[in-house]
């Protein structure tokens, strides 16, 4: 019998990053007890990687932009494939937002006239985003910190203690969402410091755990974007929508090799860098998509004339949605157009004076000099594609934010499948944050309230189990242990090294099912993966549970191979190429295809085996509502929409 | 690969806690006091003996009462003049304040204002807390000290004076270009000469407002304690000046210590007689 | 290009603490390195071929989080910004664990002291008058608080500072140089209401923050990995600001008079 502490609250928020403070603010001034869990220190959430802004339609910088303008750029970016009322709610709402952040203490930069400054983005019609130099990711999460600590301030005033209605459990990792029947009944969960459990008892959870990106090998992610949510929510039940759909960044470093991958913010761009091959050709001219052609300049005048008159002249090409972007880059590097290290230019030394540059874009002039040796006001960065951002992750109801299936769960942020559809804008990050964090902790706080006293109950069971799955690895190899998820089947054999099993994973996903696919190297991978997640089941650590990394990544090796597959396999069976998912194969974007979700579930329980642990279903998308259709041109609906679709409105 | 020394066992609480500090109590168990292996005592122990040499030199000079004054020359450590004993100087900084009853060097009424300007200056503080009281001696080197309290206390308290000394600083500055401009004589005070000595004066004048100038309380007073700069554009130019030279207050603070030093030495080699100036026109 | 970083490659001596809150040691260990590593790097691949238990606390290694903050041959730093490339390939690294914080396992210090000091430092009091999109700020009069807001909060300044560094009894009464860079941060924000509140921002860092330990020595400037300017631009600024309200006799006599009369 396990003893285990168990502690009450109302809403448990998983992660501390932008969409958990959010909605663990939310759900504390609704009036209830507010737990937060989250893998590192408060205030080190990977939100504060995030550079160039946070889109909302403030019309600060020009004032023909409103939500309805920022509502086509994003399903536009998307290529339609977004759940277009949460695309919509997301456009109504970001301003406030927005404006609420400078409320608790945000100091963005300002336009001459004293307001919010904005600035131009890849795929935005008008300066959208509100930013503040480079580093707007850690003013978001500085801000919601410092938001935090004021309402604990208020609670010590009140009780005497700073814990007693909002309360963060940093360094500590959620292994299992537990439920009773149907509902979600609280969290299982470990001390990364002292490796004790502990559970979290609370009706409702919110999931903001971010990304997969620590799956591949060339990322741009932290070590915490394991797709700890995502496996959480499918191992709770919850389904997976739009997992194909992963983001390479254009624009990551390539060299040195111990850097790879590590982000060149967007805004390089959006303030004049501009992209050129070894023969010194800005290349991105050749490669504008039909569906945009009308949008982006033609020739480097054209482009250049832009910067100052954005009304008579097209936004250069370097501005195309990342999606566009990165795969021009990789089809440079490959026809040999690359530079030194595998990448493309990216120059900002020949477009502005050094100290503009260096106002501007202070933290890429800091990144570079210090960690390349590249002074980027004297010569061009070199950069490739990075795994940046996953569009797909839990189904969840647009309004509400409430997984599908599992009543009390919800989720927000990157975890959260559908507000960006195929491809995310840059900036609509921050703001799907920030808009989607607040809803989440609003509902949450509403279905734990529903509930009152009628709570689901925490079984001593489910405890055991969770206990016995996350002790595994120290009796890896000695031929003991089940998996407590049903899948496990004896674990005897030679122990694995955990470190090597991430390496192989991240080769195997970064290789077979990275920006450009093909079916057969994503059979290969799903061959792969299953047989990394038997080596897995052997995984082994050396030491105790204090502060053990090799313990930790064992644990997270589960989540990671869950979310891979997911992935692989729904990249597999899309046979088109849109935003995000890139396939050698179907080049082409299939009209019919835009209508589909897939979904991913876990298997049945013995369904293993050539299958795999994931199920995938397909899901036909709501029509989108007659009123946002008519914002744009018939046009350009006849790209996206079948005929059908577009006869019915 | 694993080649361990012998682990230390953890000491008794109260055997850490009276070493104290990065030895002391919860902190991770490693002996020495410091793991630094460049040359970190080189600093301090540069602005220990520049300090200090400035002290003896400027201690015997002040208390010297004697070879002050060269026309048109005056050293700036005995400038302006207050007492009644003070040597005669035509046209200069003659200003008997205190009259015949002070009977020690007029150097000292008046170097109280610099010394003390200096003495609470925000950098000269940084460089004799490090280089004579090892208070760090260095960043991340333990300090031999059982106690600190900094400056909440008398006497280290007074240090926030320093606005006063700064505006008693101005006019000394002032005086001392006063000095300068009064170079401009030969030794028969007629105007329109200029010799190396009115250099000497002139930078060692440049140096002093510079100094005074780039102070941190004078950044305050011009324009630091405005909340809003939007409103007072002027002050905020002003401001943004004065933190570009606030920037150079350490190398400003050695340059003027050295520049006034050197102006009274010069004075004194040719009140003594051992150098004549070299006039320029 | 791999063959390049392959023929750079070299075996460096390391000495890593390893331990807990029972004591511990250095420990020798000899690894390889590719140009232009970090010493965060290096760490990871002792992590992954010879000591699988090592903790170290790192997140983003790109110098953006300041979680992976140590001391690399007595010296305060973050890991993932130190290159390789500053040692000789015969020198000894040394990596210990921050030394002003308690120690919690090998190169993981509890760094809860400066989540307490957060905490006491009361946060930004918006305008009563003003609404949500109503907020106009000049560029200039936000600039001077935007600068410390650069701040990662790695605790960098807070380890270097000798005055709990070297004073553990300090720590109740002193709130380290990032936090009293808050205080100024507030104080300098050109909306903050805390004076109409009746909170007096400038009084409480000298009274409730400490203000008077700091003796403007300057070890938290230099270490900042920011480059924020923490003495010239916050703390001096700041005891500036207090020597108004205290040590200026006219506004001493001004305060004496208004309270009398009111």
């Amino acid at each position: 019998m396990t003893q285990v502490e168990r502690h009450q609250w109302d809403v448990v928020v998983i992660g501390a990053g932008g969409a958990g403070l959010r909605a663990a603010i939310e759900a504390r001034e609704q009036g209830l007890r507010t737990a937060v869990i989250c893998k590192s220190l408060f205030g080190k959430a990977h939100t504060v990687m995030a550079e160039g802004g946070i889109a909302a339609s403030m019309g600060n910088a020009n004032e023909n932009d409103n939500w309805q303008v920022h509502f086509r750029d994003t399903m536009r970016g998307g290529k339609f494939l977004n759940q277009w009322r949460m695309a919509e709610l997301h456009a109504r709402e970001a301003a406030d937002r927005v404006w609420e952040l400078e409320t608790w203490g945000a100091l963005f930069d300002r336009t001459e006239d004293g307001r919010i400054s904005q600035r131009n983005f890849g795929g935005h019609e008008y300066p959208r985003l509100a930013h503040v130099g480079d580093r707007t990711g850690l003013e978001l999460i500085r801000t919601l910190q410092q938001k935090v600590v004021a309402l604990q301030q208020e609670d010590h005033r009140e009780s005497g203690d700073y814990e007693a209605r909002l309360k963060i459990f940093q360094e500590c990792t959620v292994t299992r969402i537990l439920k009773e029947g149907d509902r979600v009944s609280g969290a299982f969960c470990y001390e990364r410091e002292s490796g004790r459990f502990f559970v979290v008892e609370a009706p409702s959870v919110v999931l903001a755990t971010g990304g997969i990106g620590k799956s591949f090998k060339v990322t741009s992610n932290s070590w915490e974007y394991t797709g700890d949510g995502h496996a959480l929510a499918l191992l709770a039940g919850a389904p997976l929508i739009n997992m194909e759909f992963v983001q390479f960044h254009p624009t990551g470093m390539v060299w040195p090799l111990s850097v790879k991958g590590i982000l060149v913010t967007e805004s390089v761009r959006g303030d004049g860098g501009v992209l050129r091959n070894s023969e010194g050709k800005r290349f991105m001219f050749d490669y504008i998509p039909d569906v945009f052609k009308e949008k982006y300049a033609e020739s480097e005048e054209e482009a250049d004339a832009w910067y100052a008159d954005p009304d008579r002249n097209r936004r250069p090409p370097e501005l195309l949605p990342r999606d566009e972007v990165a795969r021009a880059i990789n089809a440079e590097v490959k026809a040999g157009r690359g530079s030194p290290h595998g990448g493309v230019f990216l120059d900002v030394s020949t477009r502005m004076p050094a100290e503009v540059i260096k106002r501007r874009l202070p933290s890429m002039h800091h990144q570079f000099l210090e960690l390349a040796d590249v002074d980027i006001t004297a010569g061009p960065m070199e950069v490739g594609p990075t795994c940046h951002y996953v569009m797909g992750g839990v189904d969840v109801d647009s309004e509400t934010a409430a997984a599908s299936g599992v009543p009390g769960l919800f989720a927000a942020g990157e975890v959260a499948g559908g507000m960006h559809g195929s491809n995310r804008l840059g900036g609509n990050s921050l703001s799907d944050l920030l808009v989607f964090g607040r809803r989440a902790g609003l509902y949450a706080a509403r279905h734990a309230k529903q509930l009152a006293s009628a709570r689901p109950a925490v079984s001593d069971a489910q405890i055991e189990a969770a206990a016995a799955e996350a002790l595994r690895p120290f009796s890896a190899g000695e031929g003991a242990g089940d998996g407590a998820d049903g899948a496990g089947t004896g674990a005897g054999g030679t122990p694995e090294n955990p470190y090597t099993l991430h390496q192989e994973l991240q080769q195997a996903m970064n290789d077979l099912v990275g920006i450009i696919r093909r079916e057969e190297e994503m059979a290969q991978a799903l061959t792969r993966l299953a047989e990394l997640r038997d080596r897995a089941r052997r995984a082994a650590v050396e030491g105790h549970r204090q502060f053990n990394p090799g313990w930790h990544l064992a644990l997270d090796l589960r989540n990671m191979l869950l979310v891979s597959e997911c992935v692989a396999r729904a990249a597999l069976n899309r046979t088109e190429s849109r935003g995000g998912h890139t396939r050698d194969d179907y080049p082409e974007m299939d009209r019919e295809w835009r209508r589909a979700n897939l979904m991913c579930a876990l298997a049945e329980d013995g369904a293993e085996g050539a299958g795999g642990r994931i199920a995938l279903r397909r899901r036909e998308m709501p029509p989108i509502r007659a009123d946002l259709l008519e914002l744009f041109e018939k046009e350009e609906l006849i790209k996206y929409l079948t005929d059908e679709e577009l006869t019915a409105e | 690969m694993a080649t361990g020394t012998e682990p230390q066992p953890k000491l008794s609480d109260e055997a850490r806690g009276a070493r104290g500090g990065v030895r002391g109590g919860t902190r991770a168990a490693i002996s020495q006091p410091h793991l630094r292996k460049d040359r970190w005592w080189l600093a301090p122990a540069a602005t220990a003996l520049g300090l200090f040499a400035f002290v003896v030199y400027s201690t015997w000079r002040a208390f010297a009462n004697a070879d002050y004054y060269a026309a048109p020359y005056v050293s700036p450590f005995y400038s302006p003049c207050l007492a009644d004993n003070c040597e005669t100087m035509k046209g200069g900084p003659n200003w008997a304040l205190f009259g015949d009853w002070w009977g020690l060097s007029p150097a000292l009424l008046i170097l109280i204002f610099p010394l003390g300007f200096r003495l609470t200056c925000y950098y000269y503080r940084k460089a004799y807390y490090r280089g004579f009281w090892a208070s760090p001696p260095a960043c991340a080197v333990a300090e031999p000290h059982r106690t600190y309290t900094g400056e909440t206390r008398f006497p280290l308290i007074l240090q926030n004076i320093h606005r006063y000394f700064f505006y008693a600083a101005v006019p000394v500055a002032c005086i001392l270009t006063y000095d300068a401009v009064l170079g401009f004589r030969d030794e028969h005070y007629a105007w329109g000469h200029m010799g190396l000595g009115t250099l000497v004066l002139l930078v060692n004048a440049a140096l002093i407002w510079a100094y005074t100038l780039s102070c941190h309380s004078c950044r305050h007073i011009v324009g630091g304690r405005l909340r809003h700069f939007s409103k007072h554009p002027v002050r905020y130019r002003m401001w943004g000046w004065i933190g570009k030279l606030n920037q150079r207050h350490m190398s400003l603070a050695w340059a003027s210590l050295f520049s006034v030093a050197l102006a009274d030495l010069y004075v004194y080699l040719l009140a003594t007689g051992a150098f004549s100036d070299p006039q320029l026109f | 290009m791999t063959t390049a970083a392959e023929a750079t490659s070299y075996e460096a001596h390391f000495r890593v603490w390893r331990g807990d809150t029972d004591g511990g040691a250095l420990e020798d260990f000899t690894v390889e390195v590719h140009e232009g590593e970090v010493v965060l790097d290096v760490i990871h691949r002792l992590q992954a071929t010879q000591a699988p238990d090592l903790a170290v606390r790192w997140n983003c290694k790109a110098g953006k989080c300041g979680s992976c903050s140590a001391e690399v041959n007595g010296r305060p730093r973050l890991l993932c910004m130190t290159r390789m490339s500053v040692f000789d390939h015969a020198e000894i690294v040394t990596v210990t664990p921050l030394r002003a914080f308690p120690v919690v396992r090998d190169l993981v210090t509890d760094v809860g002291f400066n989540y307490e000091k957060a905490r006491e430092v009361p946060a930004f009091v918006p305008p009563q008058d003003l609404g949500p999109g109503e907020y106009r700020m000049q560029q200039e009069d936000v600039g001077r608080s935007q600068e410390f807001r650069k701040c990662i909060e790695c605790f960098l300044c807070q380890d270097t500072c000798h005055v709990v560094r070297d004073h553990e009894e300090n720590k109740p009464a002193f709130a380290g140089p990032r936090f009293l860079m808050r205080v100024a941060e507030l104080d300098m924000h050109p909306l903050d209401a805390a004076d109409e509140d009746g909170l007096d921002r400038k009084r409480t860092a000298q009274e409730e923050h400490g203000l008077g330990y700091c003796n403007i020595t300057k070890c938290c400037t230099e270490v900042c990995p920011e480059g924020i300017k923490i003495t010239d631009n916050a703390l001096i600024p700041l005891k500036e600001r207090a020597a108004d309200r205290k040590y200026d006799p006219l506004v001493w006599l001004g305060n004496k008079i208004r309270r009398r009369s009111s």
